[in-house]
């Protein structure tokens, strides 16, 4: 709780400090990046492809329909920011009632730029489609994007996602038949970008085109000359911190100052702070402050 | 930093504009075997359905598109089926198309022989020849090989194993349960898709989306490799996207060099072109040369799925030396029959990348380094000036008054 409102407040303290000390500043254009503004503008896509290699890039807000066949395997890529949280959403119409078996399983699978499954945190991710049911809605959200994670860990990083949408379970002569599929991701931004300071170098996002094997390890690079020139570099990043510093410091003078008058004599301490000799009166001494 | 991610980020559809590219290739495969003369789409008859839906297909066709036309069972109307098992013949080469040329072939045509698939996949493979970009063939038919051997779903395996790219969609014009268990098995060996057509615009629709599918994803094939046995003498990968084969329970090893200074990034997906047990798990994991095992990424299941897939990140600490780290996959298949499991290898996807590492970010700043002195020191003076300029300033009024 505690550690939330500070947060907070670090935030709303951020975004003041940015506005006032740098108009234009790191901060300010991380916070003032304008997302491709909803949705009007976007065309919508009718594709989607067969494969990672393939998958159709999508945009958050662009709408996707199109038609398909049941046991496709539909992917389809975005890309995700550190402090973003997407969010999945997919209305599968089945295929006439007349010409199906049976129940059908659905799937949504959330992959990251490595093709590791991702986790949702709500959403029907593998609904069941109930044998006379007209459609099915899928969804998924997202874990909020890190802006950085060890490598070991498989948490969401800056980069390409790529979702799947597939029927897992299904009677076996119901595959191939015409379904009709509409996908829309919304992306929530978040200033709150955890950890702070933390930054991915590249963006997860595997090459699409063909390797090449090497015959031998390539030679290593002779190591430039470090640039001895006077640099900042040493300087913190712009964050909420310096506001907290800042006020910290001067809360320092003032309580500072508190301390100095404080320990003056009491009869003095009334007296004008520059020592301008003013005569002093009786009742301000039925007053004495405490000095332990 | 944003517009930058965002170039980045999106898949590079067209990430190697600079590799002269060969145009898109598609082959359709069309059945005129005198099963096609059954009146059971919306009334009509399977060929008029083809031939109509084909009309409008060429219309919508893009000028750039290399696509041909191959018929099977289209000629030989006796009964001896060494002859008509034989039936398949290209009608419109690969190449710029000519639609009207095109068109009037096929609406000239009369469904007449057998059903040789396989055969007609293999021909048609040879038609689109090899090279470094995907092919497609749209196989259309109405019934199951009447010519057996060679199965076409061997087939379809067979080439799909030879490393031409070769992918091979399917519709049926028949909803019958043996046609629609061939040309699933075609199209899972091969990674394409199954249809079962059950009108005339379906057929329409979807005989163009494979075709602009074909058009805009074929240049995205990954380079072949053969992994090893061993880390020794594994293949050494620079980045980028990579293709194997990995047969059930296989090993297989890759080398990557990584300097100091940088991250290793894998990939992998396997797919499942055959009928499988019904759990199954891959698993990816880098070694280091000494035999260490540094990080693993791993995925199972148990549904009905076309791939598996597993990635896992890697870098050295912070001033190591320059090593080479082994990648292996392996995995956790394992088939109903003796027949599935032999070779070829299930198809395997390997994407390696190297970039510069990612070091863990400082903790907060606050409290230490002379920074925070600093600026501390400079609030403070500020503060201690304003305090000390209305000290005097109401002094200065005092002394007014």
């Amino acid at each position: 709780m505690r550690t939330t409102s500070v947060r907070r407040c670090a935030g709303a303290l951020s975004a003041a400090a940015a506005a006032l000390l740098l108009s234009a500043g790191p901060a300010a254009a991380d916070t003032a990046s304008p997302s491709p503004s909803p949705s009007e503008s976007l065309a919508p896509v009718t594709t989607a492809g067969s494969s990672f290699l393939t998958a159709t890039a999508v945009q958050p807000e662009q709408p996707v329909q199109l038609a398909g066949s049941t046991g496709d395997y539909l992917y389809w890529s975005f890309t995700a920011e550190a402090g973003q949280t997407d969010k999945i959403a997919i209305t599968v119409t089945l295929p006439p009632t007349a010409s199906r078996h049976g129940a059908s399983n659905w799937a949504v699978d959330v992959f990251d730029g490595l093709r590791r499954r991702q986790a949702c945190t709500a959403g029907a991710q593998t609904p069941t489609a109930a044998a006379g049911a007209a459609s099915v809605t899928l969804g998924c959200t997202l874990r909020q994007v890190r802006a950085w994670a060890e490598p070991w860990s498989g948490d969401p990083l800056p980069g390409t996602y790529y979702v799947r949408l597939a029927v897992t379970g299904l009677p076996e002569q119901d595959l191939g038949l015409p379904m009709q599929v509409a996908m829309r991701i919304t992306a929530h931004d978040s200033d709150d970008i955890q950890p702070e300071g933390g930054e991915l170098k590249a963006p997860l996002t595997q090459p699409v085109s063909a390797g090449a094997v090497l015959t031998s390890a390539p030679p290593v690079a002779v190591e430039e000359e470090k640039d001895s020139g006077w640099n900042w570099d040493w300087l913190p990043d712009l964050s909420a911190r310096w506001a907290w510093t800042a006020i910290g410091g001067a809360i320092a003078a003032v309580t500072g100052v508190g301390g100095y008058s404080l320990t003056r004599h009491p009869r003095r301490r009334m007296s004008n702070p520059d020592g301008f000799n003013r005569p002093s009166s009786t009742t301000r001494q039925e007053h004495p402050v405490n000095i332990t | 930093m944003l517009a930058a991610l965002s170039l980045l980020g999106v898949p590079p559809a067209h990430a190697d504009e600079t590799t002269p590219k060969e145009p898109p290739k598609v082959e359709l495969v069309l059945d005129i075997s005198g099963s096609m003369r059954a009146r059971d789409i919306e009334g009509h008859s399977r060929i008029s359905v083809l031939q109509q839906s084909f009309n409008d297909v060429l219309d919508a066709l893009p000028s750039e598109a290399q696509v041909g036309i191959r018929v099977l069972g289209a000629t030989y109307p006796g009964n001896s089926k060494a002859v008509g098992c034989k039936d398949t013949q290209q009608l419109v080469p690969i190449g710029p198309i000519d639609k009207l040329e095109a068109k009037t072939a096929v609406a000239t045509l009369r469904p007449t022989g057998f059903t040789p698939v396989g055969l007609a996949l293999r021909a048609a493979a040879r038609d689109l020849g090899t090279g470094e970009t995907t092919r497609r063939i749209v196989l259309i038919t109405d019934g199951e090989d009447t010519c057996a051997p060679p199965d076409p779903c061997e087939v379809a395996r067979e080439l799909a194993a030879q490393g031409t790219h070769l992918v091979v969609d399917t519709l049926g014009l028949t909803l019958n349960d043996k046609v629609r268990r061939q040309l699933t098995c075609i199209a899972s060996a091969t990674g394409g898709t199954y249809t079962a057509v059950t009108s005339k615009t379906q057929l329409t629709n979807r005989i163009n989306q494979l075709v602009d599918r074909a058009a805009t994803t074929y240049t995205q094939t990954p380079a072949q490799v053969d992994g090893t046995d061993n880390c020794t003498g594994a293949p050494l990968l620079s980045p980028g996207a990579y293709t194997d084969r990995e047969q059930l329970q296989e090993h297989r090893w890759y080398r990557v060099p990584v300097r100091d200074g940088q991250e290793l990034r894998a990939s992998v997906s396997v797919s499942l072109d055959r009928a499988l047990n019904r759990d199954y798990g891959v698993l990816l994991r880098a070694v280091s040369q000494d035999g260490r095992e540094l990080v693993r990424g791993t995925d199972a299941g148990s549904d009905r799925t076309d791939v598996l897939s597993t990635g896992l990140r890697w870098s050295a600490e912070q001033d190591a030396p320059d090593q080479t780290v082994c990648l292996v996959v392996s995995n956790s298949f394992s088939s109903p029959t003796a027949t599935t499991a032999a070779t070829p290898g299930m198809p395997l996807e390997l994407i390696v990348g190297v970039v510069d590492s990612s070091p863990a970010p400082n903790g907060p700043d606050l409290g230490r380094g002379w920074g925070l002195l600093g600026l501390l020191a400079l609030a403070g003076l500020v503060g201690g000036l304003l305090f000390g300029w209305l000290a005097r300033w109401r002094v200065s009024i005092w002394r007014a008054n």
